[in-house]
C-alpha cells in the first residue's frame, strides 16, 4: 500500500512537471490518437447481456496546436459532444489516447488527473441549465477555487471573481445576483468566466452560442476571440453552425457518424472541400444573401444519418453519397491526403477520408 | 348548430381579391406580477393566398405571440388581445365566439410548431394522431382515418408510410417528426399555415429538406404561409416578403431580395452585419451593443434607440411610425417600409 501511494506521488510529480512546462505557439498541446468510445447496449434487468454498442466515437485522431482554435462540425449524433466529454475525462475512452503535453490523460486518475483538469476547462451549450439556480454568480464562478485552492488563496477569492466578471464584460457588482436575473447572453458570459477561473490553457466550447439570439451571438463570439488573445488560450470549438465555425476557427474538422471525414485549415475546408459530406453540408447552409445563393449549387442529401449502433460497412457516408461505388461498401477510407492530391501544392491537398475525393467549390467564393 | 356551421363555412367563400389574412393594429398584453408586458404593440401585416411572409425577430420580439393571437391559442389569462383586428377572408375573427374559432383551427388555418417531439403525444401512435384530424373534423371512421393518415405520410415523403403508421413519435428522427407535424397541418387543406421556427431544431442538411417540402406543398395547394424565424438565412429562399419585428413592433417590411441588399432600419442592418458569413472570413464581427429590451419597460420613443448608433434626441421621444415608401420618396423602393426616423440615411448609407 505504502509503495503504491509513493508510486502515485511520483507520477503526480512527473505529470505536474510535464504540464507546467510551457508549450510554444504552434506546437501541439493536445494530441488525440485513435480515440474510441462505444456505449454498450444491454438487454435484461437481472442478467444484463451486452447486445451491441453505440459507436459514438470510432477512431478519430487530430492535434490541437497552442493558441489556435480547432472547430469541429457535424450533425447531431455524429459524436462531437462525446469527443468533448472524452477530452475532459468526463467519460472513459474505450480505446485510444488523449495526449496533453505528452501525458496520456485517459490513463490518469486521482491527483494526477486533477492537475490536468485544471488546465482543460469547458463552456457548455445551454446557459440556462448549466448554471445552478440556487447559487449566486459569485459562488458559481468561485466554485472551481474550492476544488483547486492553490489557484486562489481564501482571502483573495472575492476579488478574483470580481476580476473575472470584469474580464467577461459584466458589472463586478453583480457578484451576489442569481442566474435568473441575467439574460441568455449574460449567462453565457458567466459560464465563460467560470471556465476561465483556473487559468486553463485549453477551453472546450460545446455549442457555446447556439442557444443565443443572433444579435447577442456576435458579442459572445467577439468576447471569446479577445479572451483567446489576452490569455493565450487554445480552443476546441464544437458547433453545428458552419458560418460561426468558419469565423472563429483556424482549422476545422468535419465529423460524420463517429469518424473524422475531413480536416484542414478553414480555407481548405470551406473553399476546397474534397469530401462529399463536407460539400453537402456546406451547400445546405442558408446564406443570407440572395445574390450569393444564385451562384451556389445546392446538394440536398436524401435520408437521415444512419444509427451509430449499426453503421454502414466501409465508408459510413456511402448510404447518402451520390458518388458511392462498390469500393465504398468494402473499404474503409482512411483520413489522409487523397492519392491524387499527393505532392500537389494546392489547398486541396489536405486530409480527407474519401476514395473519390475531388474539389468542388460549393460556397461560391467569387 | 346550423347557424354556427354556416357562419364558419361562409368564411373562405367570401374571399374576393383581398388578402387572405390581414392583421390590423394588433396589441397583445400579458399581465405579470411586475406589471403589464406589452408583447405586441400595434402590428400590421397581410398575407395573400400563395404568398409567404417571413416574420423575423429575436426572442421576445412578439413574433410568436402575434401568431398565437391569429390562431386563437393565446394563453389567456395572463395574455389578452387589447386592441386590433384580425381579418381572415375579410371577416374579423377576433369577434367570433370561441366555438367558431375552433372550427377554423385545423380546417382553415393550421400551425406547425418548433419542437415536434414535445408537440406530439408520446403515448399515441403518429397514425392515430394524424387520423384524429379526420375523425374529429370530418367524422370519418377509424379505418378510413388510418387510410387518410397513410396518404398524408406519403405526401410528406415519409418512407414506408404503411409500415410506420403505427410507430410512435420517439421512433422517428427529428426531420421525420417535423414532417409529421407538417402532415398534420396540411391534413384538412387549410388556406393559411403558420410555421413557428419549423427548422430551428433540425440539422442543416435536414433543414434544407424540410424547407423544400414546405415550399412545395404550399405551391401545390396555393396556401398562405407565415414563416416565423430568427434565422435570416433560412427565409431568403422561400419567403416573398419579410417583416422584421423588434420589441412588439414591426420595424421594417420589404420584398425578400431587397432587405439583404439595402436594409432600411438600423436594427436589420446590424443583424445582417453581425452574422458571420460562410463565404467570407472577416476580422471582428460587428455586434449590436446592449440587450433586447425588457417588455415591462420598453424604452420611450423608438424601442431600439439605446442600442442604435444613429440615435438622436428625436428617437428618444417620438415613436417612429412604420413609414411606407411611396412614389413621393423617389419611387425606386417599391414595397418597402421602415419604422425609423432616419430611414433614408440608413437605406442609402
Amino acid at each position: 500500500m505504502a509503495d503504491l501511494s509513493k508510486d502515485d506521488e511520483t507520477t503526480v510529480e512527473a505529470v505536474e512537471a510535464a504540464i507546467n512546462a510551457p508549450v510554444d505557439r504552434g506546437e501541439p498541446i493536445l494530441q488525440v490518437r485513435n480515440l474510441v468510445k462505444h456505449f454498450p447496449l444491454t438487454q435484461g434487468i437481472v442478467f444484463k447481456r451486452t447486445v451491441g454498442a453505440v459507436k459514438a466515437v470510432d477512431g478519430i485522431s487530430f492535434d490541437l496546436y497552442q493558441g489556435e482554435t480547432l472547430g469541429i462540425v457535424g450533425e447531431s449524433g455524429c459524436g462531437k459532444s462525446t469527443v468533448a466529454k472524452l477530452l475532459m475525462s468526463l467519460e472513459t475512452a474505450t480505446a485510444g489516447e488523449v495526449l496533453y503535453k505528452g501525458q496520456d490523460i485517459t490513463k490518469l486518475s486521482g491527483k494526477a488527473l486533477k492537475v490536468v483538469r485544471r488546465n482543460i476547462q469547458m463552456v457548455f451549450q445551454d446557459p440556462y441549465t448549466s448554471l445552478n439556480p440556487r447559487m449566486t454568480v459569485g459562488d458559481i464562478i468561485g466554485e472551481p477555487f474550492d476544488i483547486h485552492p492553490e489557484v486562489a488563496p481564501k482571502g483573495t477569492r472575492r476579488k478574483k471573481v470580481q476580476d473575472l466578471l470584469d474580464v467577461v464584460g459584466l458589472n463586478p457588482e453583480y457578484i451576489n445576483r442569481y442566474p435568473h436575473q441575467f439574460s441568455g447572453g449574460q449567462r453565457q458570459r458567466i459560464g465563460i468566466a467560470r471556465g476561465l477561473a483556473l487559468n486553463p490553457e485549453v477551453i472546450i466550447c460545446d455549442e457555446p452560442v447556439s442557444a443565443l439570439d443572433v444579435s447577442v451571438q456576435a458579442q459572445v463570439i467577439n468576447l471569446m476571440e479577445n479572451l483567446q488573445d489576452e490569455f493565450n488560450l487554445s480552443y476546441i470549438f464544437i458547433a453545428h453552425d458552419l458560418s460561426i465555425v468558419r469565423h472563429i476557427s483556424d482549422r476545422v474538422g468535419v465529423m460524420y457518424l463517429g469518424k473524422m471525414a475531413e480536416i484542414g485549415s478553414d480555407a481548405e475546408i470551406y473553399e476546397y472541400p474534397t469530401h462529399p459530406y463536407t460539400q453537402a453540408l456546406l451547400s445546405a447552409v442558408p446564406v443570407p444573401d440572395p445574390e450569393a445563393r444564385a451562384h451556389r449549387e445546392r446538394i440536398i442529401l436524401t435520408g437521415d444519418v444512419p444509427s451509430p449502433a449499426n453503421p454502414p460497412s466501409g465508408c459510413r457516408f456511402r448510404t447518402r453519397c451520390w458518388k458511392a461505388q462498390d469500393k465504398c461498401a468494402t473499404d474503409v477510407p482512411l483520413l489522409a491526403i487523397p492519392e491524387r492530391f499527393k505532392g500537389v501544392d494546392s489547398p486541396a491537398a489536405h486530409d480527407s477520408a474519401c476514395h473519390f475525393a475531388e474539389v468542388k467549390d460549393v460556397v461560391g467564393v467569387a | 348548430m346550423t347557424t354556427v356551421e354556416t357562419a364558419a363555412e361562409s368564411i373562405g367563400t367570401t374571399a374576393a381579391g383581398g388578402p387572405l389574412l390581414e392583421v390590423r393594429d394588433l396589441h397583445v398584453e400579458f399581465k405579470t406580477r411586475d406589471g403589464v408586458a406589452k408583447a405586441v404593440n400595434g402590428v400590421n401585416y397581410s398575407v395573400s393566398a400563395g404568398e409567404t411572409l417571413a416574420v423575423l425577430g429575436e426572442s421576445g420580439s412578439g413574433k410568436s405571440v402575434t401568431a398565437q393571437a391569429i390562431m386563437g391559442i393565446l394563453d389567456s389569462p395572463p395574455g389578452r388581445v387589447a386592441q386590433g383586428e384580425i381579418l381572415f377572408h375579410g371577416q374579423n375573427i377576433l369577434a367570433l365566439p370561441e366555438s367558431e374559432r375552433r372550427k377554423l383551427r385545423g380546417n382553415k388555418m393550421a400551425m406547425i410548431f418548433q419542437d415536434a417531439l414535445s408537440s406530439l403525444n408520446p403515448v399515441l401512435s403518429v397514425g392515430f394522431q394524424l387520423g384524429e384530424m379526420f375523425r374529429a373534423h370530418q367524422g370519418l371512421s377509424k379505418k378510413d382515418a388510418k387510410k387518410k393518415a397513410i396518404e398524408l405520410m406519403d405526401r410528406v415523403r415519409i418512407p414506408a408510410a404503411k409500415e410506420r403508421v403505427g410507430d410512435y413519435a420517439h421512433q422517428f428522427s427529428g426531420g421525420m417528426r417535423q414532417r409529421i407535424m407538417i402532415a398534420m397541418a396540411i391534413a384538412l387543406e387549410p388556406d393559411l399555415i403558420i410555421a413557428d421556427e419549423p427548422t430551428t431544431a433540425l440539422d442543416v442538411t435536414v433543414q434544407a429538406q424540410v424547407m423544400d417540402l414546405l415550399a412545395e406543398l404550399q405551391r401545390e395547394s396555393n396556401m398562405g404561409l407565415i414563416l416565423i424565424t430568427h434565422d435570416l438565412g433560412v427565409v431568403a429562399d422561400v419567403a416573398d416578403k419579410i417583416a422584421v419585428m423588434y420589441a412588439g413592433r414591426i420595424v421594417e417590411t420589404a420584398p425578400v431580395h431587397e432587405i439583404y441588399k439595402r436594409p432600411a432600419h438600423p436594427y436589420t442592418k446590424g443583424l445582417l452585419r453581425s452574422i458571420p458569413r460562410l463565404d467570407q472570413k472577416g476580422q471582428e464581427l460587428y455586434a449590436i451593443k446592449g440587450l433586447p429590451p425588457n417588455l415591462l419597460a420598453v424604452p420611450s420613443g423608438c424601442a431600439f434607440n439605446p442600442r442604435c448608433e444613429m440615435a438622436q434626441d428625436i428617437c428618444r421621444t417620438d415613436v417612429p411610425p412604420l413609414h411606407t415608401v411611396t412614389e413621393a420618396d423617389g419611387g425606386e423602393l417599391p414595397g418597402r417600409g421602415s419604422a425609423c426616423h432616419f430611414w433614408k440615411e440608413t437605406i442609402h448609407g
